[in-house]
């Protein structure tokens, strides 16, 4: 039991897909200039995590390991095209703001490298719980990141605003706060990621790299 | 004059790694020496240069809605776009396929220093991402997909080189400890970023009017459009 936790714990924090790993890094960048976006994607990704890593775990014994990676893509590819249409059907501005990005979770090494490192070799039940424990570390970055780049770039959270009117200047804008605008562009979502890992490894100095 | 300009664009103003970040993983997993780096990229431009133009023929024969009018007449409303993804990935992941197979034939020594990364590009999202966004900006000829195709190739190998050059010599420098390897690549990635934004300007001549059309310029542009739109109507009001 206290190893089941750990697939859900590990990745939260000392095993995260992408500060450690070093996986599935571009949806994570491309998609968190707003946070309900962020927040989308990350379920998104959790359903299609959860789902893939049952599967594959079921049909382990019967790919041959020769054409694996083409049987993985196409059972990611099929999940990513529900979660497609169903953004499609229910949530269409939004699905228009993801754009391509929802498609590329399917290239998301991410959901390729849980399926090959422990999805091919572990029980269905496991397989399910490190899914959901790497999609969650995976939403632990998009959201922090996602909060910091809406709050800071257009002074909301979730398209509320938050820190007061910029038009009217009310709330902090009285103060002669203004909005940074910069946050809202691609570079800055590459620097909030390299301070969260800065700020990781200071405080767990095992995980420094030579 | 139109395909030097998209060639141009996709090289630099739309940088897949600079402005939409897409393969990014490969990108920071390759680029610790400049030989590896050079080989990998060489290989995103191939693999980029041909699946890009047969996913072109496929979603403008197969997949767009009305497509398959070439069927007959009665196969006009059909519409199988949601198919794209399947489709597109599976040529991919064949194409891979064959050059890994052309290269180990063919030259023995490319395949072997190229080792594993030949079929990590089957799920390099620079791959997909470029006949996903091939798709979605609506390119018009077979000709101008292979250039859009070569130019975000070229573009992702300068992306590589630079940031595997960078990385060889900062090895040198005292970076803070916790922020060694991953975290100084990320913000060096993220400076370089800034730096590539300055080329939105090159086609346009620095005209305002014509921003390159990025995801988070899109939204800016959005939310500026409501506001000036409120902005409007309350003006109306006073009136």
């Amino acid at each position: 039991m206290a190893k089941d936790s750990k697939l859900i714990l590990d990745p939260l924090t000392d095993n995260n897909p992408i500060t450690i790993q070093v996986l599935g890094i571009c949806s994570a960048l491309a998609i968190t200039a707003e946070l309900e976006a962020s927040i989308v994607m990350s379920i998104s990704v959790l359903f299609v995590m959860g789902v893939g890593n049952v599967v594959i775990s079921l049909m382990r014994n019967i790919i041959p390991s020769k054409i694996r990676i083409i049987v993985q893509l196409i059972v990611v590819a099929t999940l990513v095209i529900i979660v497609d249409q169903v953004l499609k059907a229910y949530a269409y501005e939004l699905s228009k703001t993801l754009g391509a990005f929802v498609g590329l979770i399917i290239t998301n090494c991410i959901i390729m490298g849980r399926f090959e490192a422990f999805a091919l070799g572990n029980g269905p039940w496991r397989s399910f719980l490190d899914g959901i424990g790497n999609a969650l570390g995976y939403a632990v970055i998009l959201i922090i990141v996602g909060f910091f780049r809406e709050l800071l770039g257009s002074g909301t959270l979730l398209g509320i605003q938050i820190l007061g009117d910029p038009v009217a200047k009310t709330g902090l804008y009285a103060f002669g706060y203004e909005n940074n605008g910069f946050m809202l562009l691609s570079p800055m979502a590459l620097i909030v990621v390299g301070i969260i890992i800065w700020i990781q490894r200071s405080r767990n100095r095992a995980l420094i790299e030579d | 004059m139109e395909h030097i300009e998209l060639f141009f664009k996709s090289i630099f103003i739309d940088n897949m790694v600079f402005a939409t970040f897409l393969g990014m993983c490969s990108y920071l997993a390759v680029s610790k020496k400049v030989t590896t780096a050079v080989g990998l990229g060489a290989a995103v431009i191939f693999v980029l240069a041909i699946t890009v133009p047969l996913n072109w023929l496929l979603d403008q024969y197969i997949l767009q809605p009305g497509a398959l009018t070439w069927l007959g007449a009665e196969y006009a409303d059909y519409d199988l776009s949601f198919l794209s993804f399947i489709m597109f990935i599976a040529t991919i992941a064949t194409m891979v396929q064959l050059v890994e197979i052309i290269v180990e034939k063919f030259s023995p020594s490319l395949y072997n220093s190229l080792g594993i990364f030949l079929p990590l590009i089957a799920v390099n999202c620079a791959i997909l991402g470029g006949s996903l966004f091939m798709q979605s900006r609506e390119i018009a000829t077979l000709g101008l997909a292979t250039t859009y195709g070569v130019g975000s190739g070229i573009g992702w190998f300068l992306a590589i080189l630079a940031i595997a050059a960078i990385r060889e010599k900062i090895r040198y420098s005292d970076v803070p400890p916790p922020l060694r390897g991953l975290g100084i690549t990320f913000i060096i990635t993220g400076l370089m970023a800034i730096g590539f934004m300055s080329f939105g300007g090159m086609l346009t001549g620095g005209d305002e009017a014509e921003k390159p059309k990025e995801n988070t310029a899109q939204i800016e542009t959005v939310k500026d459009n409501s506001t000036t739109k409120e902005i409007a109507n309350n003006t109306k009001v006073i009136n």
